[in-house]
Order: structure tokens, then C-alpha cells, then sequence
């Protein structure tokens, strides 16, 4: 089964190291992943959604319908463009005025949506189409690994908008995609709390967003975890680059080791850590490396 | 000491019309909000800043237009949905956010650094656009220097501007064509 793969903006943009680890990832598993030529910013839902929602619409649109002429489903590896692709294709779909006026809008560059595709977020991928008992017997190097998972906001909530997700307060999906890999999800304080990022509150107030990463960072720290893992990109540059904003403002460090999911997922597949671009990050992720003897 | 205090509600300032149209807008559930503030205490940001999502939402009851269209503290909301999955009423006090944020937006109070992440999206057609060290990291990466986003199709870059021009999104948050 092939997949599109939407990129966004932090991953290639920001951490290319975690779109090498997908082609790396995906071709190791066995599906396939087509790019999204001239796809854009998804665009930014605490922003973009917050300043104009028929512009928000419309760009959204742009890149589904890019999905729709490869016929497949879209993946995404950042809780912020897995909210925006999915909710505008969720009303693309049903409000058929909203749809008419988007598709006047692209009509000019020959593009119609037609609301042929689905929008999954990669953990969707994994835990629902190839499942947890397939990727465990693709696990090459069990990870013992104390590991704080952060889900970040946007995988979850709204529960309204996510069909598959009950409550959002003690979801299991990604604790359980983390143990499949041979580590220990722990618990922590606040697991659930946002990383600080979204909303454009970096954008606006940097402080306040880094306080909120603070406050993660510490609670995981104290819950003895060797590193944190996210499925998001947007969190993973909050968790990461936070760390080097936060010691630059009051002179503390955690050294922390932030992953994405796909890097961790690569690990344990047994794939080299230069094929996961785990070099890249702000924090060094050393101390996890050698944890698990690679 | 003699200033009499200002009372914490101007009845002239109340514009029930106001209340309608955030109604309107998208903020169906406000009014049945009870003011049991389950939103503010699960806020994280509220936690360390002014944010107060129960009173943005007595305040959006009461119709005061001025407070909630020049209000920063909307800006400060993460859109994280605690606050959303735990009003035991239904409010959706993220959905009531956004919609207040977006009548703001129309009013013209739009923060500075947010004219910025929008005018890099019509520049550059990401939020977060290459830069210089992402290029040489690709390239050692075998990844191709720009990614086969709109970095790499300058027609998509074209697309993505005329729509948001037919939107009239650049008017908007005031951006200057060069
Ligand atoms: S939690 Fe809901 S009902 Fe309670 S104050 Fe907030 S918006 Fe109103
Ligand atoms: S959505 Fe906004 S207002 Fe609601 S809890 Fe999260 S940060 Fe606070």
C-alpha cells in the first residue's frame, strides 16, 4: 500500500533528518510513500485556522487535492497538519457549499476536490493498518529504554474530530506502539499537558511557550526517563530547540534527548543512527544511543 | 484614595448584538455556559499567565465588545482542547477562542509576530521556510537540497499565492507585495 507523504514545514524544512527517517522506516517495512509535488504549508492550524478560516480552508484543500490525483491516502508525521488536513477534508467532504466555494477558488488551476482520500496521522498507519503484532516481529533491537512518551494536543483532541480516540485523557495507542518496540513507557506528571508551541504562541510569546516545555521537561526528568519521544514535529522542535532557548533564558540544562517516534521506531528496526538523522537534533541524543548499545 | 472604583461592569459597555454575532460566527454553545471554570483550571497556560477561559466566555455572554476584540490574552490559548473535553456543558471553549480570535483578526488586531508566520506563508508558501544550514543538511542527506514542496515548484508557490489573493488574506494581515 502507498501513502503521500505530507511533509509540512518543520520536517523538511527543520529536521530532514526525521523525512529520512521515514523513507528509511517505510522501505525497511515494506510500504510504499509517494511525494506531494508543490504541497505548501499545511496550513497551521492554531494560526492560520485563528486568522482566516476560508483562507485556511482553501490551502488545506490545495494540498488534499494534490493527494487526491495520486489516489492515496495522506500521512503525516505532525499533529499540526494531521488537525488541519483532517478537519478541512472532514468538511470538504460533508458541506457541499463549503466545497462549491473552495472549488471555485481552484478551478483556475485546474484542480477539484473531490473527497477521495483519507488523512491519517503516521501512529494511525502503524497501529491500525499494519497493527502491533507485525511490527513486532520486525523489531530487530528491542530498546530498553525508559522512555516519557509525549502524544502532544492535536493527535487526540478534539475527541469530536477523531473517530478512533474515546477519551483523550488516558489514551494507550502510543504507549503501547513505544513498548511494542521493547521499552517502558513510565509514567509522568502532566503526561498529557501540552509541549507549548501551538496556537502561535511561539510565535507571539516565546517565554510563556518555553515555561510550558519547562514544566515537561522537568516532570519527565523526574520520572527518571532517558529521553522523550513524540509523534509530532512541531512538539519535537519545542521539546528540543526549547532546551537550548531555555538555557540560553535561566542558565538551566536538562540534556534531555528528544525523538520522534519514527527515529525511535528506526532504532528498533535495527537501521544506523546517521540513516535517522539522529545527529541533527539541538540536544544530543548520545546517552541513548549508548543505553542501548549501538 | 478618592478615585471611586471602576465597577468590574459597565452596563453601557454591554452590546448584546456583539453576543450574536460571536454566536454567529461559530460560538453556537456559549450561552450555555454555567461559570464553573473546569476550563480555566485545566489550562496550561492559564496556569502561569492572564489567560482566564472562563471569563473571555462571561465576557463574550455579556456582549463586551471592546474587551473581547482587544483582548492579547487571546492569544496566549495554545489551542491545546483541555479545556474543550472537560467543559462539562459542551461549550467548546477553543472553538469560542478561535471565532473570538478571528473577529479580532477582522477588526484589525492582529499581534506583529503573527503578521510575520503569515506573511511568510505568502512569501515563501511554509510557515517555517528553508534555510541555509537545512539545505547543506539535505544535501548531505541525499534528500535533495529543497524538499519537493513549493521550494522546489516555483508554479505551486504561484498557486498558493493567487488563491490567498482571491481570499483576500494578504489585505488581511497587511502584507506588502515587493
Ligand atoms: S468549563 Fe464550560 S461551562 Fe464551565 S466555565 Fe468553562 S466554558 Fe463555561
Ligand atoms: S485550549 Fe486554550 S484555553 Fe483551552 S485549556 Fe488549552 S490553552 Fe487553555
Amino acid at each position: 500500500m502507498d501513502y503521500a507523504l505530507f511533509l509540512g514545514c518543520i520536517i523538511p524544512n527543520r529536521y530532514p533528518g526525521i523525512e529520512l527517517s521515514i523513507k528509511k522506516v517505510a522501505e525497511n517495512m515494506g510500504f510504499g510513500l509517494k511525494d506531494l509535488p508543490g504541497a505548501s504549508c499545511c496550513p497551521a492550524p492554531g494560526v492560520f485556522k485563528s486568522f482566516d478560516h476560508a483562507t485556511w480552508l482553501a490551502l488545506a484543500a490545495r494540498n488534499l487535492v494534490i493527494a487526491e490525483s495520486l489516489g492515496a491516502d495522506v500521512v503525516t508525521m505532525c499533529n499540526g497538519c494531521y488537525s488541519t488536513l483532517k478537519e478541512t477534508n472532514k468538511i470538504l467532504k460533508n458541506d457541499f457549499g463549503k466545497r462549491n466555494e473552495v472549488n471555485e477558488v481552484l478551478k483556475p488551476f485546474n484542480k477539484e476536490f473531490k473527497g477521495t482520500i483519507n488523512v491519517k496521522h503516521l501512529l494511525e498507519v502503524l497501529y491500525n493498518d499494519i497493527g502491533l503484532e507485525k511490527i513486532k516481529g520486525m523489531v530487530k533491537k528491542p530498546l530498553n529504554l525508559k522512555i516519557a512518551v509525549h502524544y502532544g494536543c492535536h493527535i487526540v483532541k478534539p475527541t469530536k474530530e477523531r473517530e478512533n480516540i474515546k477519551s483523550a485523557e488516558r489514551p494507550k495507542f502510543f504507549d503501547e506502539l513505544v513498548e511494542v518496540l521493547g521499552a517502558k513507557s513510565i509514567s509522568y506528571k502532566d503526561k498529557m499537558m501540552c509541549c507549548g508551541a501551538g496556537g502561535g504562541v511561539r510565535a507571539a510569546y516565546l517565554d510563556t511557550a518555553l515555561d510550558m516545555t519547562r514544566e515537561k521537561l522537568e516532570n519527565a526528568q523526574e520520572a527518571g526517563a532517558d529521553c522523550i519521544v513524540t509523534p509530532c514535529a512541531f512538539c519535537h522542535l519545542q521539546l528540543d530547540r526549547g532546551q537550548i532557548e531555555i538555557r540560553d533564558r535561566t542558565g538551566t540544562s536538562f540534556n534531555m534527548p528528544i525523538l520522534h517516534y519514527v527515529q525511535l521506531l528506526g532504532l528498533a528496526l535495527g537501521l544506523k543512527p546517521e540513516e535517522l538523522g539522529l545527529f541533527n537534533n539541538a540536544v544530543p541524543v548520545d546517552s541513548v544511543l549508548k543505553k542501548i548499545g549501538t | 484614595m478618592n478615585e471611586k472604583p471602576k465597577p468590574p461592569i459597565q452596563i453601557d459597555k454591554m452590546d448584546k448584538e456583539f453576543l450574536d454575532t460571536i454566536i454567529k460566527a461559530g460560538a453556537e454553545k456559549i450561552n450555555v455556559c454555567i461559570q464553573c471554570g473546569t476550563c480555566t483550571s485545566s489550562c496550561p497556560s492559564g496556569r502561569r499567565t492572564a489567560l482566564k477561559t472562563r471569563q473571555l466566555m462571561r465576557k463574550g455572554l455579556l456582549g463586551l465588545k471592546d474587551e473581547i476584540l482587544n483582548n492579547k490574552d487571546l492569544w496566549l490559548c495554545t489551542t491545546c482542547y483541555t479545556c474543550l473535553e472537560r467543559c462539562p456543558r459542551g461549550v467548546d471553549p477553543t472553538d469560542v477562542i478561535l471565532t473570538m480570535r478571528r473577529m479580532a483578526v477582522q477588526a484589525g488586531n492582529m499581534l506583529d509576530p503573527h503578521k510575520r508566520v503569515a506573511g511568510l506563508v505568502i512569501k515563501f508558501g511554509h510557515a517555517v521556510p528553508i534555510d541555509e544550514a537545512t539545505r547543506k543538511l539535505r544535501t548531505t542527506m541525499n534528500l535533495g537540497e529543497n524538499p519537493p514542496t513549493v521550494h522546489a515548484y516555483p508554479e505551486a508557490l504561484k498557486e498558493v499565492q493567487e488563491i490567498i489573493k482571491k481570499k483576500g488574506f494578504d489585505k488581511l494581515v497587511c502584507y506588502e507585495w515587493k
